[in-house]
């Protein structure tokens, strides 16, 4: 720290807040928070659910939600002091010289307001600019964004654009009053990775051309090494570390830190030989979809199309795409609650019916699928005892109490957690139960359908070990669907890359980064942010920043080609062939090995 | 609370303030009638509208009857019958909420649509419509509140059943191959209990009124069987001399209808 | 869109014809075709069966129930209610002044009780869980929990019977100034405007409560927008359909309340015409005051849902 600094613009010291649910006794979310932030600069807020990152966020614009309250400390905030403000006081001071960028845009916006209506309102409520300058403003701000069409986009309503686009007018909305510092909630958190780096583009631009103080709230480190000078790790409502972005990530002081940094770095959990060829399930040409059966014989909308999938004994199959690529509607056909227009399945060398009705006990019994809430798959009336007691009943399998802390055993949990309910379990408790809830039927393939998403970091990385360690035990199967690439590569032997229905390609997780590949997975790769600071400018130089085009999938061309870069004349017409590269991978699409390298 | 040994989980919706009110009220009516000083229809002084007095803690009636003697039969009658009709009224709404939540396709369509159209006729008026029809006698009352409050206990019942059918566990339950009245019992059923209740409440609640207006119209429970709605109108002109013939059955509507609602909703406060 | 918006107005007025040909269906059957013998209950206990055949005879009621629902029906197409079993005046002469009577008092109610149900609602959601709210939440709780002819009897007890200020009945016939057009409606007025603004100001809340908690609302706070301007800017366009659904909830309450305070204060209206009917069980009158309260629960609830469909449009038309 050099001495003659100037004086910070954000200045937090001995924050305490506290909250009540109903009428239940008042309870400290956040307490003895301290951080300095200096003009310019951006802060990160990391933290896990519940670290009270969201509320040490409100409370520098003097809010705090229903329930809480800001039970003392100091806030200044760009020479206000945020506490001792009245109401009135209050209002000129949110929205211009401090703005609030929220965590889910789609819920954020008035629902029944045109976009350009909220996105001025800062600026005229603040009377800073006349309401014709304001809209030529925003406009300027949606193109700065890169957002489609911005002379148009602001007669939409919200339910009009994508989650991407919303995120992207927020920021603008957050803009338009030129404020001084500008709170960034964990604005990607919930975007595809695709969508999310170029929202962070955006940011990155918006952050260089109007030269704001932030405050950026985050659970994910790699965000932070891109958007962040300096770093607040949170745990549980109290600070664990502070310092620059670069000495967090890489010299962290506290274990806390440390275990944080840990569980984000990618590292391969998977060390055993691939398995011998012999399929446990085969999935030949499957066909999902909805609405009338065209002459071709397939339905009028597919989800997914025609995807063969060889899952062998005793490997880990992963399966990654964005979200509506179809994943969950595959892993749903899979476990036979989601009904299909055509192709096959084998278990085990015996046709699998379509219709769980249909399949054999013993199908029934071998195949398990695992969902992503552990909420919604625990049912809150019976203790975790009851639950599993009870599938081990069925299965007639032993039901003693001895069996059935083998199996709490088998997902290192305690056996006094049988007693318990699933509401008096963490949520890692919670997707332990889940699994061990599967395991106690013995199944030979267990469908895990992005059974880390919900989950903190940490918490996530725990049960990806689990899952390996399970694998070697028991031997069991995995096929797992997911929308990280980290816990991918991580754990699995085999790779399926989902792109609106179709599977673009497959192969083993090694050959998964090396060239040739396809142009979707080369983009969902170049997509993941990376732990290293420069990372994001290095993409925007490569890339640029370009309006997301908008086209539709040709009917009988490569569904891929209105994202791709490389598309050639012929991918608009016809399909795209499958052809198998030196490193074992099955590539769906028309250029060769040459071109995509 | 910490309880001395742990009780089984179904058993706390009863434990708290409103299933412990609807008790008292309940042991009330049956024990009425028993306790009761003197017998419903027997003329006891000759002052009519008696104030307040050790003879007769609640003083007389217009006919010079002993109030509180009416008034435990009347309660009786009030909450016996309000709550033969709503049991009547939730069970059958529960048990077909559920089947159409189970079901679904055309039972349920079907099913909702006429229910859907009973209810669009307000309880009153059905009320009416039915003494019209059939005279007014307990069986009829009974019935007839059971039909006009079915509708809408059915209404719940299909809505939470529906929310708990699409639950992730009773899809995990159905892939295991369990059978419907396992689903029913250990899956469905314990997870709705609470709001059930809650609902049963207030249906009892819909259903004292509806019978109290009734009363107090003439249509409803007729001489000599008494209720608190027709206590109230029969000694109404006492209203003028301020007699407790007249407050006190008025006071003991209130005191039901409003104690088991006020409790109902600071119980959903808690929630 | 506009076109879509007439599809959909269409349709919910189409389903609203449907609704209506039940309740008819409804209330025929319920009343004229299930057992339970007018004639008999007409003449009592000590007629002969010669009288009691006779008179069933005179009432048609030996024909097939099917012949007198299509007579019936016709009738009613041709705006013929049937003659009235026990004054033999036909059931339209009879209903009609009773009926306005009853829009007299349905509308004078509305004009009072709507606005301050929506003020009560929308501040205590403003105010929510403070003092304010709580008293307002027990109030309204109490006035909607007991029954309706309980709070008519408590005003009546106040103020006709303590303060002498209200007479006890509501003479309507003899009202030629404004103190006694005053003295005659405010107490059924109030007593009925008591019942439904408590029912309307928890709907309300309820409905305020679920928007204001939205985290567009929060996001509007946190842009500096002054609390008069979220409700009216932001709150308001996304609460017109909903609260338009409440308020025909209310009103169509109102038709339950109406036949109480129509009884208790002696009001010469529809309803009080209906309890006399039941009691007396002329069907003919019981029947046609029947689907006058059903038709117009049926309109009250139409027009919240067109309402709706217009409030939405604008939204839904990409």
């Amino acid at each position: 720290m050099s001495g003659h600094s100037p004086p910070p613009l954000i200045t937090v010291r001995n924050l305490c807040l506290t909250g009540r649910r109903a009428t239940g006794p008042e309870t400290t979310i956040v307490s003895n928070v301290s951080f300095d932030v200096a003009e310019g600069e951006m802060l990160a807020l990391i933290g896990e659910s519940g670290s009270g990152k969201t509320s040490i966020a409100l409370a520098l614009t003097g809010y705090a939600r229903t329930g809480c309250r800001i039970a003392q400390g100091e806030l200044r905030v760009a020479g206000h002091d945020v506490r001792t403000m009245g109401a009135s006081e209050l209002r000129s001071f949110r929205g211009k010289t401090i703005a609030y960028i929220a965590q889910n845009a789609g819920a954020a916006f008035n629902p029944a307001l045109p976009l350009m209506e909220q996105v001025i309102e800062p600026a005229l409520t603040h009377h800073i600019l006349p309401r014709k300058e304001a809209v030529d403003h925003a406009i300027a701000l949606f193109e700065m964004m890169a957002l489609p069409t911005p002379h148009t986009i602001g007669a939409r309503y919200p339910h009009e654009c994508s989650g991407g686009q919303l995120q992207r007018i927020m920021a603008a909305m957050a803009l338009i009053t030129e404020p001084e510092v500008v709170i960034f909630d964990e604005p990607t958190t919930a975007l595809d990775v695709t969508t999310q780096i170029e929202v962070l583009e955006a940011f990155r631009v918006a952050m260089r051309q109007c030269g704001f103080t932030g405050v950026y709230v985050t659970h994910d480190l790699a965000i932070v090494a891109q958007m962040a000078d300096r770093a607040v790790v949170l745990k549980n409502g109290s600070v664990q570390e502070e310092g620059p972005t670069g000495q967090i990530l890489n010299k962290p002081t506290q274990s806390y830190t440390r275990q944080l940094v840990a569980a984000s770095q990618p590292h391969l959990r998977n060390h055993d030989a691939l398995p011998p060829a012999t399929p446990l399930l085969d999935v030949q040409n499957l066909m999902v979809g909805y609405g009338a059966i065209m002459p071709n014989g397939h339905p009028r909308h597919t989800i997914v199309n025609s995807v063969s999938l060889p899952v062998r004994a005793g490997e880990t199959l992963g399966i990654i795409g964005e979200s509506g690529c179809g994943k969950s509607t595959l892993i749903r056909a899979i476990a036979g609650i989601q009904p299909w227009s055509g192709g096959n399945m084998f278990f085990a060398g015996e046709p699998l019916p379509p219709r769980i009705e249909d399949r054999t006990p013993q199908q029934r019994q071998h195949l398990q699928l695992v969902a992503q809430n552990a909420d919604l798959v625990l049912n809150p009336a019976l203790s975790v005892g009851a639950t599993l007691r009870r599938v081990l009943t069925f299965y007639n399998e032993d039901a003693s109490d001895a069996a059935l802390n083998r199996v709490l055993d088998m997902v290192r949990l305690p056996a006094a957690v049988a007693g318990r309910y699933p509401t008096q379990l963490s949520g890692g408790q919670k997707q332990r139960v889940n699994l061990a809830r599967a395991l106690a039927a013995r199944p030979r393939l267990v469908l895990c359908d992005e059974i880390t998403a919900a989950l903190d970091t940490v918490v996530a990385a725990a049960i990806l070990d689990l899952m390996m360690e399970l694998k070697r035990e028991l031997g069991v199967s995995w096929l797992f669907v997911t929308h990280d690439l980290h816990a991918l590569r991580s754990v699995c032997d085999h790779v399926a890359v989902l792109y609106a229905g179709h599977c673009v390609e497959f192969s083993t997780a090694s050959a998964l980064n090396a060239p040739p590949r396809h142009p979707y997975t080369r983009k969902l790769e170049s997509s993941v942010p990376e732990m290293h600071p420069g990372w994001l400018d290095g993409v925007i130089r490569q890339n640029g920043l370009k309006p997301g085009r908008v086209a539709p999938i040709p009917a009988h061309g490569c569904c891929y080609m209105p994202r791709c870069p490389v598309a050639v004349a012929d991918c608009a017409q016809t399909p795209p062939p499958t052809w198998q590269a030196p490193s074992g991978a099955l590539i769906n699409c028309h250029l060769q090995a040459p071109d995509l390298s | 609370m910490m309880l001395a040994f742990p009780l089984p989980r179904y058993l706390t919706p009863f434990l708290q303030a409103p299933a412990l009110l609807a008790l008292l009220w309940l042991l009330l009516a049956l024990a009425g009638p028993w306790v009761a000083p003197y017998l419903p229809g027997e003329v006891v002084s000759t002052t009519v509208f008696a104030p307040i007095s050790a003879r007769h803690w609640l003083g007389t009636d217009y006919l010079g009857r002993d109030v509180l003697t009416r008034l435990l039969y009347g309660t009786s009658s009030t909450v016996l019958l309000c709550a033969a009709s709503t049991v009547m009224a939730c069970g059958a709404g529960a048990f077909l909420g559920m089947m159409a939540a189970l079901k679904r396709g055309m039972t349920d369509t079907l099913l909702s649509r006429f229910m859907d159209g009973v209810i669009s006729i307000p309880s009153l008026l059905s009320g009416l419509v039915a003494v019209a029809t059939f005279g007014s006698s307990v069986p009829v009352l009974v019935l007839a509140m059971a039909c006009i409050y079915l509708p809408g206990s059915y209404r719940t019942c299909r809505m939470l059943a529906l929310s708990i059918v699409q639950k992730d566990f009773i899809l995990a339950a159905r892939m295991r191959g369990e059978k419907t009245s396992y689903l029913v019992v250990r899956e469905i059923l314990p997870n709705m209990a609470g709001p059930v209740l809650t609902d049963v409440g207030l249906r009892f609640i819909y259903a004292v009124r509806l019978l109290s207006n009734l009363s107090f119209l003439g249509v409803g429970l007729q001489p000599p069987q008494t209720d608190l709605g027709s206590l109230t109108r029969e000694n109404l002109l006492g209203l003028v001399y301020g007699a407790p013939a007249v407050i006190a059955p008025a006071l003991a509507i209130a005191f039901l209808t409003v104690g088991l609602n006020l409790a109902l909703d600071g119980k959903g406060r808690h929630q | 869109m506009n076109a879509k918006l007439g599809i959909a107005i269409a349709r919910r007025l189409g389903a609203s014809c449907v609704s209506l040909v039940f309740v008819v269906v409804a209330v025929f059957f319920i009343t004229s075709a299930l057992p339970g013998d007018v004639a008999q209950s007409l003449l009592g206990q000590a007629a002969t069966p010669d009288a009691v055949a006779a008179l069933r005879h005179s009432l048609r009621l030996d024909e097939p129930v099917l012949l007198r629902f299509a007579s019936w029906a016709g009738g009613l197409l041709r705006g013929d209610f049937g003659m009235s079993l026990v004054s033999h005046q036909s059931v339209m002469s009879m209903v009609h002044e009773r009926l306005l009577h009853s829009l007299l008092l349905a509308g004078i109610t509305t004009l009072f009780a709507v606005p301050t149900a929506l003020l009560l609602g929308t501040l205590s959601a403003i105010f929510r869980n403070t003092v304010f709210d709580r008293c307002v939440s027990v109030l309204t709780l109490c006035v909607v929990s007991v029954p309706e002819f309980l709070v008519a009897t408590l005003a009546v007890l106040v103020f006709a019977v303590q303060l002498h200020l209200l007479p006890a009945l509501a003479s309507i016939s003899d009202i030629h100034s404004i103190g006694s057009f005053l003295a005659a409606f405010s107490m059924p007025v109030a007593t009925l405007g008591c019942v439904i603004v408590g029912q309307m100001a928890r709907m309300t809340r309820a409905v305020m409560v679920n928007v204001l908690s939205s985290s567009w609302v929060e996001m509007a706070v946190l842009k500096g927008v002054s609390p008069t301007a979220i409700i009216l800017r932001h709150v308001l366009p996304n609460v017109v359909a909903p609260l338009f659904n409440v308020m025909a909830l209310s009103l169509s309450y109102l038709l339950g309340g109406v036949v109480i305070v129509e009884s208790v204060f002696h009001y010469p209206g529809i309803a009080s015409l209906m309890v006399d009917s039941v009691a007396s069980r002329d069907i003919p009158l019981v029947q046609t005051c029947a689907l006058i309260f059903c038709a117009a629960y049926l309109l009250l609830t139409t027009l919240a849902d067109v309402v709706a469909l217009f409030s939405t449009q604008e939204r839904s038309r990409a």
